[in-house]
């Protein structure tokens, strides 16, 4: 909180007392606005035992919301795992000493970054549903019309993330001091040589809060399977709530799920960086910018394109 | 090609993604800008408010709040944001999917104009209190335009993710460009390749200028120190 230290002194006995005065008024205010809400809330008849029972009921979960929370963590762990490997081939080749195969992953990297998640998956599903050739393929796979939106929700989840996991790492390669670099190529390493066994390895871990942070954007992104019916945690909290006519305490319901899922990966991350920063594990942390905080950006990207130490492409 | 934009209205389903996007991003910012001042206030209770506010919504799926907005507040409380008229439907559903929007994105153009916060030296709040100005008039003289100024880089990438997750209000019945899209591919998918990549370069023509405006601006405005 170094902001706070920077705007005002230590307050004194009569800022104190303004303070609290403040305070006051501000908890009035806000305690207004909740009993506004919840009496607003309470008139609808949301507070019926009825709306909140359903929960009790042992099929409630295991019909609906654990199947669909299962579902979510299945969709998000493939596409977590498929994005880092698939956002670290792309880091490589876009270090790569080979112009063109630079141009080409550059070139992936930044049209992906660009596309929307849900327009890449509702085009994925669309087509594996309509395009006679897909569907022919697919099936030659082995994977069933109920899997299709399984498959649509990760590749819309892991070419978006593996173009962003690519620049996180990109930046980190960037941030380490440069004489790792001159060391490996002093003891007679290739460039692919030192970028593999020196940089990358040093790049995942000083960027490790930051790639996970990346997982809730993840999670947080599975939630648009909804869309294309793919049966996750919140697709199926919507037809809980319309067999049981809760709908509004359904999703109360789902979001404290969502929130505490995401705020335990983000003290996780939070939990990881300090201790990094305890033990000068990385070569980042000894001379670089005093915080480099797990930015995870809006659903889809915004501050994942400021992790710490830019980028030469940051925009 | 054409005659399948003029049959789906592409153009006017980027118009209303363009609409979604400037009123989302305007009201987005007051509210971001509002709880980045109680962020940053002097008092316990006002903090404390604004860090559940930004905890919260950072850690819910925009779908979840998206489809909440139309499906919680509309259908079980009966809030209505637009006049009943013919168009209510769609006039409902375009403000519901501004207000999800927004709220959303404030938590994160809260947390932009935090860290455009963090690159003010220490000085020149130290100086605004000794020549005695109050807390609110340093924010208002000193910080904040200077807070801004810091904040474009960050502020211009959430507009660019706000402009992508525009297509998540199809969620609530908005016939923007991800409703476009799929009944285009739907009705002809021997084309589909091609619709998607007329889509994907709408969009890199949508986001690449507030890239390229951002980083023009934050050197332009950039506060030589």
């Amino acid at each position: 909180m170094s902001a706070q230290q920077v705007l005002f002194d230590i307050p004194g006995p009569r800022a104190r007392r303004r303070h609290l005065v403040l305070g006051i008024i501000g908890s009035a205010l806000l305690l207004g606005l909740l009993v506004v809400a919840l009496v607003r809330v309470y008139a609808q008849g949301q507070f019926e035992a009825g709306k909140w029972t359903p929960f009790l009921e042992p099929a409630s979960w295991t019909f609906y919301l654990l199947p669909g929370l299962w579902n979510t963590l299945k969709a998000a762990a493939v596409a977590i795992v498929l994005s880092m490997v698939l956002g670290t081939a792309l880091a490589m080749l876009r270090m790569s000493d080979i112009a063109p195969v630079r141009w080409a992953s550059g070139v992936f990297v930044e049209f992906f970054r660009a596309v929307p998640v849900l327009i890449m998956m509702i085009f994925t599903w669309v087509m594996l549903v309509k395009d006679p050739n897909l569907v022919r393929l697919t099936r030659s796979v082995g994977i069933s019309a109920a899997d299709v939106t399984f498959v649509a929700v990760v590749t819309g989840l892991v070419l978006y993330n593996a173009s962003v996991i690519c620049e996180i790492l990109r930046n980190g390669v960037f941030s380490l001091p440069a004489g790792q670099r001159e060391a490996g190529l002093s003891i007679g390493l290739s460039p692919s040589q030192v970028r593999r066994a020196i940089l990358l390895p040093q790049a995942f871990t000083a960027m490790l809060p930051v790639l996970i942070s990346q997982v809730v954007v993840i999670t947080k992104d599975s939630a648009l399977g909804y869309i294309i019916t793919y049966p996750e945690l919140l697709s199926r909290t919507r037809q809980l709530g319309s067999a049981n006519a809760n709908t509004f305490v359904a999703y109360l319901v789902v979001a404290a799920i969502f929130i505490l899922l995401n705020y335990a990966i983000t003290k996780l991350a939070e939990w990881i960086e300090s201790r990094n920063r305890r033990t000068r594990r990385s070569a980042v942390g000894r001379g670089a910018p005093e915080k480099a905080a797990p930015t995870y950006g809006p659903s889809m990207d915004a501050t994942s394109r400021v992790g710490p130490g830019r980028g030469p492409d940051d925009t | 090609m054409l005659e399948l934009i003029e049959q789906f209205n592409l153009v006017g389903a980027f118009w209303l993604t363009i609409r979604l996007a400037a009123v989302s991003f305007v009201v987005a910012l007051l509210l971001g800008t509002f709880v980045a001042v109680l962020r940053l206030a002097p008092v316990g209770v006002l903090n404390w408010f604004g860090a559940t506010y930004v905890t919260i919504l950072r850690n819910t799926p925009l779908t979840l709040i998206i489809v909440f907005a139309n499906l919680g507040l509309w259908a079980q409380l009966g809030i209505e944001l637009a006049d009943r008229g013919p168009n209510f439907i769609l006039e409902n559903n375009f403000r519901l999917a501004v207000l999800g929007l927004a709220v959303y994105h404030a938590a994160f153009i809260c947390e932009a104009i935090r860290s455009g916060v963090n690159t003010i030296p220490v000085g020149q709040s130290e100086a605004a209190r000794s020549i005695g100005l109050t807390f609110p008039q340093s924010l208002r003289e000193v910080i904040l335009p200077q807070a801004f100024r810091g904040a474009i880089t960050p502020i211009g990438n959430v507009l660019i993710a706000l402009i992508k997750n525009t297509t998540v209000a199809v969620a609530i019945g908005n016939r923007e460009v991800a409703y476009a899209m799929r009944n285009m591919i739907e009705f002809r998918p021997d084309a589909g390749l091609l619709i998607f990549l007329v889509i994907a370069l709408g969009f890199v023509a949508l986001t690449l200028p507030v890239g390229l405006a951002t980083s023009w601006l934050s050197s332009r405005l950039a506060v030589k120190r």
